[in-house]
């Protein structure tokens, strides 16, 4: 098992962003060969009847995971991964760190086709592992959208974490401009991340909860690269 | 062609005026109260004269001495309806429409009225007439959206949207560009002729939702063979949003991640949604001013967009006078 020892914050973030800039680079084909990173998913992949498709290339993901911390868990945990033809990459355990419900966050790095990556998240999940959060490769879209009315009588902060708690979305940025004081009508321009084909879903779940709260929302136009 | 134009507004005066240049001949003009019929005892020239009737108007609120019946009884080929538009029963630009058609005469609508309101009652009227209807100058002015869906075929158009009314999107344009609230640049569209003294039709959406009912229309009937499959869209059927309320705030929010809000319909065979939509700033469907855009979305063409003027007297006009043109 691979085991890079990530050596601060300064890495993660590097690792955070390249993993983010990786799907604009398009279907080269070369996967970001790092440190000596054995290319099984690649080999793995040429073997596969389904081999071929643009999409299938394996890129890398990254997965947050919460565990409990017991002894054997970090390796039932990565099971699924291995098991679900997921490249291991890197396995960062932040022993020193607790969650909020006092468990051990574990950060793993691996290689995958996009199709194997929903298989691999699915199998955690379905062995019992909380995966907190798997990367923006899980959040294959982005949405930008504008609410505005009574953003802060409404309870803003309720208004994010009732749109973080759907299944389909995460919001990964707030901008909030408040002209007129706090009592005023106020914009708020929130951008979303969704699942591959859920961004309709996501909105959808936002115009629900615009309507009960009487905000107005300005939907993008999605799916027009206008 | 001998057009009968009823309605004196700046489209109505436009069509009189500019009949000739297509080498067609107005017989008749009405408006709500008065009418003008050539009366054809000079063989060379039995239209009326347009000059005379753009005064009469200007001069007298009248466009002649007739009574508005004899023009819809005059000897015309094709009717021209460019009365306001009116919702519901959508009359009495239903009623003209009607009398030509069941004269076997043909009629071309500035009116949205009808075509947006009453259009399968209209596609009967055509069923039993010799004549036909065309309602360009319904949609998007000058911009020819109606005869590119058709030219297309609606069965092989997927969608069509785009920026539908020029007042709506100067208030947003003007908004983003200075940094002003919603009152303020109303207060200067209207100063400017721009937006009416009531604007709600324009800034409530229901003038864009209107022109997207007629396209959905357009769709849903060209896309079948018997019209009794086709669903019949109204205005009632749209899903309205308008732009009053929108903040400078949330303008300027947008522009700090390069969008823009547009107003923005949409029309398929199935929905309609007029709404302020998040598009980006350099982008297609961000026409600024009182430009108007129409996008079309078709299955083996791609996409094809179409800007320009959506409104004006002679731009509406020449819209006109292309259908006139299409029925000869």
């Amino acid at each position: 098992m691979p085991n890079r020892d990530h050596s601060g914050d300064g890495d993660r973030r590097n690792a955070t962003r390249r993993a983010a800039d990786r799907p604009r680079r398009g279907g080269g084909g070369v996967s970001d060969a790092r440190d000596g990173v054995p290319e099984e998913a690649a080999d793995d992949e040429d073997a596969t009847p389904d081999g071929g498709r643009a999409s299938a290339t394996p890129s890398t993901h990254t997965v947050r995971l919460e565990l409990a911390d017991e002894p054997g868990q970090l390796l039932a945990a990565l099971h699924p991964i291995a098991d679900n033809g997921g490249n291991l990459l890197s396995i960062y355990h932040e022993r020193g760190n607790k969650t909020p419900r006092g468990r051990i966050p574990v950060e793993v790095d691996f290689e995958a086709t996009p199709e194997r990556f929903e298989g691999i998240v699915e199998a955690l999940r379905t062995e019992g592992v909380n995966v907190m959060q798997a990367g923006t490769e899980r959040y294959a879209e982005e949405v930008t959208i504008l609410l505005f009315g009574h953003l802060i009588d409404t309870d803003l902060s309720d208004t994010l974490s009732r749109i973080e708690a759907c299944e389909s979305a995460s919001v990964a940025d707030v901008s909030l401009a408040a002209p007129q004081g706090t009592e005023e009508a106020s914009s708020a321009r929130l951008r979303l991340e969704a699942r591959a084909g859920e961004t309709e879903a996501a909105v959808a779940a936002v115009r629900e909860l615009a309507d009960e709260k009487d905000l107005r929302l300005v939907e993008p136009l999605t799916g027009v690269e206008a | 062609m001998r057009l009968t134009v009823v309605g004196a507004g700046a489209v109505g005066r436009s069509v009189v005026d500019l009949a000739g240049e297509y080498g067609h001949e107005v017989v008749a003009v009405a408006d709500s109260s008065s009418a003008v019929v050539a009366d054809g005892t000079d063989g060379r020239n039995v239209g009326v004269d347009p000059d005379a009737v753009v005064a009469r108007k200007a001069d007298r609120g009248i466009v002649g001495d007739d009574d508005p019946a004899d023009a819809l009884a005059a000897d015309y080929d094709a009717l021209v309806e460019a009365t306001p538009t009116t919702l519901g029963d959508a009359e009495p630009g239903f009623s003209h429409v009607r009398t030509a058609l069941e004269r076997d005469r043909h009629a071309v609508l500035a009116n949205k009225g009808p075509v947006a309101e009453r259009f399968g009652d209209l596609r009967a009227l055509v069923n039993d007439s010799e004549g036909d209807i065309r309602f360009e100058a319904t949609v998007g002015g000058a911009i020819p959206a109606v005869s590119t869906v058709e030219d297309i075929e609606p069965g092989h158009v997927t969608a069509v949207r785009g920026v539908l009314n020029g007042t709506a999107n100067f208030i947003l344009t003007r908004m983003a560009a200075e940094g002003l609230d919603y009152d303020h640049v109303l207060a200067e569209a209207q100063d400017l002729g721009v937006a009416e003294a009531d604007p709600s039709f324009d800034v409530d959406g229901t003038d864009a939702a209107l022109k997207c009912v007629i396209l959905a229309n357009v769709l849903s009937f060209g896309a079948v063979d018997d019209p009794a499959d086709a669903r019949e869209f109204t205005l009632d059927d749209a899903d309205v949003e308008g732009i009053r309320d929108v903040p400078g705030s949330a303008l300027r929010l947008a522009a700090e991640d390069g969008r823009t809000v547009r107003l923005i319909g949409e029309a398929t065979g199935e929905t309609v949604r007029v709404a302020p939509r998040l598009v980006p700033e350099n982008g297609t469907l961000a026409v600024s001013g009182t430009q108007n855009i129409v996008q079309i979305e078709t299955s083996h063409a791609g996409r094809l967009n179409i800007s320009g003027r959506g409104a004006g007297g002679p731009e509406t006009a020449s819209a006109v006078l292309g259908d006139v043109g299409r029925l000869e």
